[in-house]
């Protein structure tokens, strides 16, 4: 899934690609339209995969000569052997998986290192909506009605944070963007983070 | 060019002189067979289009499926009508000729002027009949080899075909991965299912079970099995099909009547379609050739060469995959293909695999499917460009 602010998920995409070493080997899961892997493969020189979950996304990075099968985070990761990449990406995808834990812990498997961006749903405007309106969120970034999201496991950065001491993953970075896409304080606290982080980038290793 | 107004060839000439190159192999160069044969004398008929460049590098060869022959973009001198697969081959096409140097053989065991049933056995002067040695996907493969060797090519950049075309690219690419730099395996299975065996064996049946085929030596005694090998495509040809493509194509619309003739004619569309799909095949086709390609399809498994484990037979491989299905096919289903990218994936290959939206059944990838097209190009363009052709 990708988010439809352009701008904000050009950000993020970068960012993501600034923490892949040149010349590895990724694994995009839920790649979308292709947009990371062409980045990827463009700026990074990476041997770079996706999988896609929708038949139209699939048939367009094939189109465009990119190597995407047509699959599922929730089923199809256990395919791969141990430390099959050096980087599985999750892009704006957590949020979307049946069963968030298990594909964190797929992606330490077959990664070296993961990295997941997800939207924070203890950013303050999420939090306002719920407090003062009583309404489940939407926003510009998160445009979904509950009935129709295909985000079923929001969390917010602090969530996160807890299942990664779960999994037992180690944190080498961590980033929160702000609704601008600009850089939230990089010494600042996970409070503060987590009010005001529009969404965040984690590499993870395996612990 | 080919010329449309000549007369068509006698298919049996065909078998032994076709209207193909060939290339003929003796005693330094047999066949060696899976079934423990070595055939001493053989030929391979293949036609191609384009042209090799100085660097040999940008060949690509199309593997043909179990009634296919060597004729994928040009006339067919036998029938009189196009290739059988112009909208994948050709000037401009997804396989472009105008780019790439396109070889398509008759497989080993056709009889289209590759050494088959339908061929004259050196050592008696006659037609080998059901003397011929049993035929497998690996013997095709390997007498593709003896082709490619004498056409002094190293690396094929792409080996494509679908369905039984589809087992020779999975074959290649397992037997020789060094010489294959992409594979576009189509529509197509790493072994043939129970369910795909049990509709060979109806359809050999039915040929054998024609008096006159004569124990398999029709062609000596003058006679045709064309009544059991009719059948054998009509049944066939449902498999091809799907219900949705059935339904769009006849319905239950009578044929050139008003009402059921309360008789045994051809009173369904549906019927004098099978009926006319039946009798064309029987004068282009041999039935001994039927039934030994039908049974290397049957003898087809590609894990069980490699202890079970069907990602041992891809091991190491730097082959570029991308693998198609189609959501209608019921004789090679997706779930077909997602055993080969399952595979793929176990042993790090780089591949691509999308299950395409079609209501046209397993003959949709011989078929006019604009996704197709593209996934082809996308893919194909890519590889060309990593392989700097």
């Amino acid at each position: 899934m990708t988010l439809p602010d352009l701008h904000t998920n050009r950000i993020d995409l970068k960012l993501v690609a600034e923490m892949v070493t040149p010349g590895s080997r990724v694994l995009d899961v839920g790649c979308g339209d292709g947009a990371l892997l062409a980045l990827l493969a463009e700026t990074r020189d990476v041997d770079a995969r996706g999988i896609e979950l929708s038949r139209e996304g699939v048939a367009g990075c094939v189109a465009r000569g990119l190597s995407v099968i047509q699959g599922d985070a929730d089923t199809d990761l256990t395919e791969y052997p141990d430390d099959a990449f050096d980087y599985v990406i999750l892009s704006q995808t957590i949020q979307a998986t049946r069963n968030p834990r298990f594909v964190l812990e797929q992606m330490l498997r077959i990664g070296r290192r993961a990295i997941i961006s997800f939207p924070n749903f203890g950013h303050w405007r999420m939090r306002g909506q719920v407090f003062f309106m009583g309404r489940m969120p939407v926003t510009d970034s998160l445009p979904y009605d509950w009935w129709d999201t295909p985000n079923i496991h929001f969390c917010t950065i602090r969530d996160f944070v807890t299942l990664c001491d779960a999994v037992g993953a180690v944190k080498e970075r961590a980033v929160a963007l702000d609704a601008a896409g600009g850089r939230v304080g990089v010494s600042a606290p996970w409070w503060f983070w987590n009010l005001f982080g529009a969404q965040a980038v984690f590499l993870l290793k395996r612990g | 060019m080919s010329d449309f107004s000549a007369s068509l060839a006698d298919p049996l000439r065909e078998a032994n002189e076709p209207t193909s190159e060939v290339a003929r192999f003796g005693p330094d160069t047999p066949l060696l067979m899976d079934c423990g044969v070595a055939l001493d004398h053989w030929q391979i008929a293949y036609q191609t289009y384009g042209t090799l460049n100085a660097a040999k590098s940008n060949a690509i060869l199309v593997c043909h499926a179990l009634t296919g022959d060597q004729h994928v973009a040009s006339r067919n001198p036998v029938t009189g009508k196009g290739g059988w697969w112009t909208a994948m081959v050709g000037s401009g096409k997804p396989i472009d000729t105008d780019r790439f140097f396109v070889i398509c053989a008759n497989v080993v065991g056709g009889c289209t002027g590759t050494t088959g049933p339908a061929s004259t056995n050196p050592e008696t002067g006659k037609p080998w009949g059901l003397f011929f040695p049993m035929v497998t996907i690996r013997d095709m493969v390997r007498a593709q080899r003896h082709l490619i060797d004498a056409l002094g090519i190293e690396t094929l950049f792409c080996v494509a075909g679908g369905s039984m075309g589809g087992m020779q690219v999975l074959q290649w690419a397992a037997s020789y991965a060094d010489r294959v730099f992409s594979a576009l395996p189509l529509a197509t299975a790493a072994k043939h299912s129970a369910q795909n065996i049990a509709f060979h064996e109806v359809g050999r049946q039915a040929v054998m079970a024609d008096p006159e085929w004569r124990g398999g030596r029709y062609l000596e005694e003058g006679t045709r099995p064309s009544k059991g090998l009719s059948v054998a495509r009509m049944g066939a040809h449902i498999t091809y099909l799907s219900e949705p493509a059935l339904h769009r194509k006849f319905g239950r619309k009578l044929q050139d009547r008003e009402a059921p003739t309360f008789s045994f004619d051809a009173d369904f569309q549906v019927e004098s379609y099978l009926r006319y799909q039946g009798l064309s095949f029987v004068e282009r086709f041999d039935a001994n050739s039927y039934l030994y390609v039908t049974r290397a399809m049957d003898y087809f498994d590609l894990a069980a060469d490699h202890d079970g484990v069907l990602a041992k037979a891809f091991a190491g491989t730097k082959t570029r995959f991308c693998v198609a299905s189609f959501t209608s096919d019921w004789l090679f289903p997706t779930s077909d293909s997602r055993a080969i990218v399952h595979a793929l994936n176990a042993a790090g290959a780089s591949v691509s695999f999308v299950e395409l939206e079609s209501d046209k059944g397993h003959d949709a990838f011989l078929l006019e499917e604009p996704n197709l097209f593209a996934t082809t190009r996308g893919f194909i363009g890519s590889a060309a460009r990593a392989r700097g052709i």
